[in-house]
């Protein structure tokens, strides 16, 4: 069975509900499924609860849900690159829950590994901490060390972005835009993928797939625009 | 009054943070001054660059029409690759941090306790921005170094006896440098003892920008 969809409006068809809670891959711009974004915001869902490290920044990638109002509430580790959600905040419109960008990605991890929580000492003595079970273990040293209980998290539907991928649904990711996708294929009950280029089933050796075709249900191959946040540049030195 | 500075300027302050680094360290750096100690790294010292965004062995920034929108630091800065380069998703990343494999973590500060707390990730009502990986860092980390300017636009000291911002972590700074001093935190006594001061700064202004209880001799 193949799991090729022709774009990003047919991928998501039947999947999309309000109130729903979804899992969008990146770091900053770096990897974010932009069709699948924009096919979001096209489909009118609102109440969403979105899982990502960021939120885009003004009118690009989660920026553009934001806009539009139909994002209830984030769980991110840093949204410093968007006066709208800065506003929308501040303003009492909008819900935020920070989590430590490592413990964000664990309970993403630990979502679809079927491991309900975890301990980590991140966040210890910190806001984060509140209202948290805390539970003492020996350390490398021997020593008790104190330790806070996170949750898994689950998503009703993930969106992520790989570099090729094929109709098995097997992906690979190209440079830093892995970042939280792989983890989030996991966590969604329904993951789509958009690809830089699906390729004919056996193209992809087996041994480099970053993500199993298990963890991908839908898949389309579409352009992105790639945008760079931070161009930054070395002087040739004459 | 003079209004002339004292003490050293960002780049000295790096200059001085790389002298920290060991030959074999996998070291992270976090934005700000800290990214500039890359530019300092002593000549036969053999580190690696972790970013936290998935890189091992971050390489230099990009000649223009080289870069890559897929390729970012943590700063999101396009880099490039090193030959001994690898990349990996966020959970490895922070496996990497949170499980005591990174060597230093090198980060900027907007308070550091006499005790080794950090507050970096907000302001209460004011700013908005989140901790991203400064908590696990913090906490995973083998060794620690807050490196930021000693005292804010009022001139009063961001050393403080206790962090009045949200922390970041709890007693986990081994060493502090600022423009104006070194100090390392002494396990026996709890307490940041002074190492080392800037060049022209005198032990009395040191001393008047400083709030926190400090082991000086």
């Amino acid at each position: 069975m193949s799991k090729i969809y022709s774009d990003a409006e047919s991928a998501l068809a039947g999947l999309t509900f309000d109130g729903m809670m979804v899992m969008s891959g990146g770091f900053g711009l770096c990897g974010i499924a932009e069709n699948l974004i924009a096919a979001l915001r096209g489909s009118g869902v609102t109440g969403l609860t979105v899982i990502s490290n960021n939120a885009g920044i003004d009118g690009f990638g989660l920026g553009q849900l934001l806009e539009t109002r139909q994002i209830k509430k984030m769980i991110s580790s840093y949204v410093g690159e968007n006066k709208e959600f800065e506003r929308q905040y501040l303003g009492g419109e909008l819900e935020l829950e920070f989590n430590p960008q490592g413990t964000l990605a664990e309970r993403i991890r630990a979502g679809g590994a079927g491991i309900p929580g975890f301990y980590t000492k991140t966040g210890v003595g910190t806001l984060i901490a509140e209202g948290k079970e805390h539970k003492a273990f020996k350390n490398s040293d021997g020593e008790m060390e104190t330790y806070i209980l996170e949750t898994g998290l689950k998503a009703d539907l993930s969106i992520i972005k790989a570099w090729k991928g094929d109709a098995a649904g097997n992906l690979i990711f190209k440079a830093t835009a892995r970042n939280f996708s792989p983890m989030m294929a996991m966590g969604g009950k329904v993951t789509v993928a958009e690809v830089d280029e699906i390729v004919p089933i056996g193209t992809l050796d087996p041994n480099f797939i970053h993500t199993p075709g298990v963890f991908v249900q839908r898949i389309i191959e579409a352009k992105c625009e790639k945008r760079i946040e931070n161009l930054t540049l070395r002087e040739r030195s004459a | 009054m003079s209004s002339e500075r004292i003490g050293w300027t960002r780049d000295q302050m790096a200059a001085r943070a790389a002298k920290e680094l060991q030959d074999g360290f996998y070291v992270n750096l976090g934005i700000g001054i800290p990214t500039l100690v890359a530019n300092h790294i002593p000549d036969g010292v053999d580190v690696t660059l972790q970013s936290e965004n998935g890189m091992l062995g971050m390489g230099p920034f990009p000649f223009e029409g080289e870069e890559d929108a897929d390729l970012i630091n943590a700063g999101k800065q396009t880099i490039t690759t090193l030959p001994k380069s690898s990349f990996f998703d966020s959970a490895t990343s922070f496996a990497m941090i949170r499980g005591g494999h990174i060597d230093l973590s090198i980060l900027g500060a907007m308070e550091v306790s006499e005790n080794g707390d950090i507050a970096n990730w907000m302001i209460p009502g004011k700013m908005v921005k989140g901790m991203g990986g400064a908590m696990d860092l913090v906490a995973g980390v083998k060794r620690c170094i807050a490196l930021f300017d000693h005292t804010n636009k009022r001139g009063e000291s961001k050393f403080l006896k206790a962090c009045t911002l949200p922390l970041t972590g709890q007693n986990c700074i081994d060493m502090i440098i600022t423009d104006l001093a070194v100090f390392e935190f002494d396990k026996t006594q709890k307490r940041f003892k002074l190492i080392e001061l800037a060049s022209s700064v005198s032990l009395d202004v040191l001393k008047s920008k400083t709030e926190a209880t400090v082991i000086y001799d």
